[in-house]
């Protein structure tokens, strides 16, 4: 069976500025594959190539093997890609199940429809959405008044409502209080083995990486530098030497 | 000026602290001391009201109540740039570098005039204590790189000759290597006899340079203590760090 | 022929350098402030009065003109930091467009100030002495005097690049103009910080206006013009930057100065004379830098504005017992003319007041859930007006057909604005509808076989069967309901909130599969039509449509109507237009000084309300809601 996303020899430089550099790597369904580095190492544009926000200079990216590369950011989100931003980006004058609702209604390309009311509009299957993501009790509260963590969530299920086969995640758990993180992650790693999906995700936070995920990738200066389980990148010297420093500051879940 | 805590007046004294955004209230009542000299962390889960109690004490919260007292004043009815005049330097969570400006003129921007009492920065000794940034002097801020910025804005936050340093969450969102580098410099600030109030999420960080810890929960102080008893006190660290 | 060319270049660098001091300053304001500040076109004004003024007290000689110049300079500082204590230091966080509104009701302010002052005629100024005469430049007379302004552009941009450079002040100002809380929390004072930018920014624009003296008359329509033409190079040049706007200014007036060195040609058996279409084409040269760089030449990206405003609350359907009191409302107003009998011009003003709540709502229609200010919404409804008056007058069709049909011009026109429109955001699109609206309005202006052009169109008059005033009202009644219905019908269906999402979070919107860009420019279009609508209602309801009908004050007066009722609630520009309709038309028949009272509640009502009328109202009734617990 194919690798559900192939990301061959992709580059991209900005100006003289070599940002991604022939990187290459593959993600399997049921995967969690985190994509960690120093900042300014490339992850944002890497993240940003595969989900059609920059067309890149050179490379391809296939999803299920189909070339998705250079394709706009709404086409790869049609064919099965899901994102998250690392600012949770959620639609603030809505409740939170028109939210979901919204998401669904462009799924089923009703977005030109201008007579039905909206808000009566695939109820159900958000509701069930939501109560998957654990926000079923906040479906009719405004998105404005969502704790972080809450709108992170609320963030997957709008995601999620597109049925995609890829989830893309920027730094799923930036802002988070570590306990929380714990529990984004594990929701992402349950979604995983119910729905078959594959997540790709940039993270800072070492013990997410090192908990959460099933193989890492790590980037410096645009290039790959390691990938494997996380017991073999925790190994590496150059790893060391670029981004962990000695290690002794990581923070950790329980302190 | 490290050491002479017991029975002097803290340097920075919070009393009944309550803040607002918009109608909803953040704070409660918080009550917190920062002597000279002295490295104090500020603890608890995000939207615990960390940064708030930070911008709250810088006058960056239009909605407060309560008394903060500094250096023997009264602030808490100080405009920002009051507060940064009588010695508060505020380092912001998301660095807030002044992208197209260059390194050099961002430091000159915090550049204010020497006072007694707290160390006095060159650009010199700024360059002595962030070395990086040398070589960065002419380039703009914005095309630095995210350790480079958080160094940059404690950096420029020290140009005022602060006596107290409020840091908002230095170790968010940089490499760990960034943050080992962070962390030696706080050391070195305290050696200068620099206040600091640091609010942190990530405890192994907090704990190698900071004295003692305040926790908040929903925005009240929930615990209040030495670091070395907090790092030892594993009941109190699962109740108030972990969900 | 080539001489001629030379010597319009050289006029067009002397246009050039009076573009650059007006829009320097606005650029300088707007980039620390983040205002858009409508008042600046009103010291240019007021400097060119107080010039010509004090010239005559001076004296002739050179003595008596420059110091005059100076003296305008001043009092423009002295106002600009008047204006900036007074009024805008109490609403630098409120939400943008009050900001706006706030600057707009000191341009009312100032406009009656000068009425009052110097009277409605027009002044003329003394010639600058000793720069009289012309210099013969390729066997041309060029006046020396535009000689001396060709070289204080250039002068004036260097004097401004060396203070922001090289001195601390101008590093502030940069850095303000980036993070100004930062530059607060790091010490600075920005309150007098941005008093001096405010000064600064109006000093230039008084002192552009006072260099005008030997060129052209003091008047008072000169505050809506200057700030258009200076909108126009900022936006050009990119917000906030000063060597930009001079670039901008140079672009536009070369090219204006090049339609006149063209003059009237042959073009396929028709002659176009290009010297009437210097409005058209500095527009499309807008349009076009602004489509190519969507922040202006050597402009950049804005940041998102630090402290925006409360998040906008979910729209809920009306209840049961609002409905009953909405249908009961429209059944009442049906029957206002009977009640009215005595009254006719009750009559009137209701449907001034029907029409101006079409106009408003569908303005609101894409600034509120769309996000999309658009400063030249009075573009649709000429259109609307002149396609009715044009079908009835020209083509012969009865107003039915008319009404019906007209509104498509307006569709039209909005689909191709619209195009351009959606791809930009905030200021930059504010301005370039407001472009678009000059466009139409200078092609109704001077294409008189048509249009008529500034006389406009008389004689439009509605069927028989609608020639009683009170006919004429219900039907006008009739359609803006059936608007106001399809319109909120529409913001609660799928498209509506597709059309919030792209506001709300376009990454995420996009990334769901929503095409924003086209979400947004359909939105555009059935704004239009509905704005096409009202502007049809209007022509048959007046008889006599001009210019005026397209002018940027009416775009402002949408404006202003929107923002007084909130943008934040479907019901607020009813409240706005119903408001500002009846304030504006009783102030109006009271006083000579209409503008400044209308200046002065409006003022009043962005410091009572900042979330508008209606918005005020909810939290009111919330308040109340509260305390009945």
């Amino acid at each position: 069976m194919r690798p559900l996303l192939e990301v061959a020899n992709l580059a991209k430089a900005f100006g003289g500025l070599v940002a991604v550099d022939d990187v290459s790597f593959s993600l399997a369904r049921g995967e969690l594959l985190a994509l960690i580095g120093p900042n300014g190492a490339g992850k944002s544009t890497c993240f940003n190539l595969i989900s059609g926000q920059l067309a890149p200079d050179a490379g391809s990216v296939r999803l299920e093997g189909r070339a998705i590369t250079g394709l706009s950011p709404r086409r790869i989100g049609r064919l099965g890609v899901g994102r998250t931003f690392q600012v949770a980006a959620t639609f603030a004058s809505m409740t939170v199940a028109e939210n979901v609702q919204t998401a669904i209604l462009a799924r089923e390309r009703r977005v030109f429809d201008v007579f039905s009311r909206a808000a009566r509009a695939h109820r159900t299957e958000a509701l069930a959405l939501l109560a998957e993501v654990g926000l079923a009790e906040r479906a009719d509260a405004p998105a404005s008044t969502l704790a972080y963590g809450d709108a992170k969530a609320l963030e997957l299920a709008i995601a999620l409502a597109q049925r995609p086969r890829l989830l893309l995640m920027d730094e799923p758990t930036a802002g988070m209080a570590p306990g929380e993180r714990g529990a984004l992650m594990a929701l992402a790693r349950r979604l995983v083995r119910e729905r078959g999906l594959g997540v790709l995700f940039t993270e800072h936070s070492m013990d997410v990486v090192f908990a959460h995920a099933d193989r890492i990738l790590v980037m410096a200066r645009g290039r790959l530098i390691a990938q494997g389980p996380p017991a073999q990148i925790r190994a590496d010297a150059r790893v060391h030497e670029v981004y962990f420093g000695s290690g002794r500051l990581l923070a950790s879940p329980a302190g | 000026m490290r050491g002479d805590s017991g029975d002097a007046p803290p340097l920075l004294s919070v009393r009944g602290l309550d803040a607002w955004y918009g109608r909803a209230q953040i704070l409660f009542d918080v009550a917190l001391e920062v002597r000279a000299g002295e490295a104090v962390a500020l603890m608890g889960r995000n939207g615990a009201g960390k940064s708030t109690t930070l911008k709250a004490i810088m006058g960056l919260v239009p909605a407060r109540r309560g008394a903060i007292a500094f250096d023997g004043r009264r602030i808490e009815r100080f405009e920002p740039y009051e507060i940064a005049r009588a010695g508060v330097g505020y380092v912001p969570e998301d660095r807030r570098i002044f992208a197209d400006l260059t390194v050099r003129e961002n430091l000159e921007v915090g550049r204010r005039p020497p006072r007694p009492g707290a160390p006095v920065w060159t650009l010199e000794r700024i360059l002595a204590l962030f070395p990086a940034l040398r070589e960065l002097l002419d380039r703009p801020g914005g095309r630095t790189s995210g350790g480079e910025q958080q160094m940059l804005t404690v950096a420029r936050t020290l140009m005022g000759n602060p006596r107290l340093l409020l840091l908002d969450e230095p170790s968010e969102g940089v490499a760990p290597i960034v943050v080992e580098r962070m962390a030696a410099a706080i050391e070195a600030l305290k050696a200068e006899g620099l206040a600091l109030l640091v609010s942190e999420q990530n405890l192994p960080f907090v704990a190698e340079v900071c004295d003692r810890v305040y926790v908040l929960e929903r925005g009240e102080v929930r615990y209040s203590g030495a670091m070395r008893d907090f790092v030892a006190d594993e009941a109190a660290r699962r109740a108030y760090l972990t969900v | 022929m080539l001489s001629s060319f030379a010597v319009q270049f050289l006029n067009g660098l002397a246009g050039a350098s009076a573009l650059f001091l007006v829009a320097a300053g606005l650029s300088l304001i707007f980039g620390v402030s983040r205002i858009v500040n409508f008042a600046h076109g009103s010291l240019y004004m007021i400097g060119l009065y107080v010039a010509c003024t004090a010239a005559q007290a001076f004296g002739k000689g050179p003595a008596g003109f420059w110091g005059a110049v100076l003296v305008a300079a001043f009092v423009g500082a002295a106002l600009g930091a008047a204006i900036e204590i007074a009024v805008l230091r109490r609403i630098y966080r409120a939400p943008e467009l009050f900001q706006l509104l706030a600057t707009f009701a000191v341009v009312l302010l100032l406009r009656d100030a000068a009425l009052y002052l110097w009277g409605p005629e027009d002044i003329l100024g003394p010639k600058a002495p000793g720069l009289e005469g012309a210099i013969e430049i390729l066997g041309r007379a060029f006046p020396a005097y535009d000689l001396l302004l060709i070289a204080i552009g250039p002068a004036v941009l260097a004097a401004l690049w060396l203070l922001l450079a090289r001195t601390r002040f101008g590093l502030l100002v940069r850095a303000a103009t980036q993070d100004r809380e930062m530059v607060a929390a790091l010490g600075v004072d920005q309150k007098w910080l941005f008093t001096g930018v405010f000064a600064l920014g109006s000093a230039l624009a008084a002192l552009g206006g006072a260099l005008q003296m030997p060129r052209e008359p003091a008047n008072l329509g000169l505050d809506l013009v200057a700030i258009g033409e200076a909108f126009v190079v900022v936006v050009v040049g990119g917000m906030g930057s000063i060597p930009g706007a001079y670039l901008a200014a140079l672009l536009i007036a070369e090219i204006k100065a090049l339609c006149y060195g063209i003059g009237t040609v042959n073009v396929l058996g028709t002659s176009v004379a290009f010297s009437k279409l210097t409005l058209v084409a500095e527009f499309l040269v807008m349009a076009a830098v602004l489509v190519w760089r969507p922040w202006g030449l050597l402009g950049r990206a804005q940041a998102a504005v630090r402290a925006p405003g409360p998040p906008e609350p979910p729209l809920r359907p009306i209840g049961r017992g609002a409905s009953v009191a909405l249908a009961a409302l429209v059944v009442a107003l049906a029957f206002l003319p009977l009640a009215a009998r005595g009254y006719p011009y009750l009559t009137v003003l209701a449907i001034d007041i029907l029409i101006a709540v079409l106009f408003a709502a569908s303005l609101h229609f894409i600034m509120g859930p769309g996000g999309m200010p658009s400063f030249g919404h009075a573009a649709y409804f000429g259109l609307g007006a002149y396609g009715a008056a044009l079908l009835v007058k020209g083509l012969g069709a009865p107003m039915e057909a008319a009404l019906l049909l007209a509104p498509l011009a307006a569709l039209a026109g909005a689909l191709v604005f619209g195009w351009f429109a959606v791809r930009l955001s905030g200021v930059y699109l504010a301005m370039l509808t407001l472009a678009f609206a000059q466009i139409v309005w200078s092609a109704v202006f001077q294409w008189d076989e048509v249009t008529g052009g500034s006389n406009g169109l008389v004689g439009i008059w509605p069927s028989a069967r609608f020639a009683d005033r009170s006919a004429y009202y219900l039907l006008t009644l009739a359609i803006v309901v059936a608007g106001l219905a399809l319109l909120r019908r529409v913001a609660l269906s799928p498209f509506g909130y597709a059309m919030r999402a792209g506001r709300d979070s376009p990454l995420r919107a996009e990334a769901s599969g929503i095409p924003v860009a086209r979400v947004h420019w359909v939105g555009f279009a059935l704004a239009g039509l509905a704005c096409g609508y009202a502007g049809a209602l209007f022509a048959f309801a007046k008889g006599t449509i001009s210019p005026e009908t397209i002018s940027v004050g009416r775009s402002i007066d949408a404006l202003v109507m929107v923002l007084l009722g909130g943008v934040q609630s479907l019901a607020g520009p009813i409240v706005g237009a119903a408001t500002y309709t009846s304030l504006a038309d009783t102030i109006m028949r009271a006083t000579d000084y209409w503008r400044a009272l209308l200046g002065l509640a409006i003022l009043a009502l962005v410091q009572l309300f900042p979330q508008g009328l209606a918005g005020g109202a909810a939290r009111l009734a919330a308040r109340l809601r509260e305390r009945a617990r």
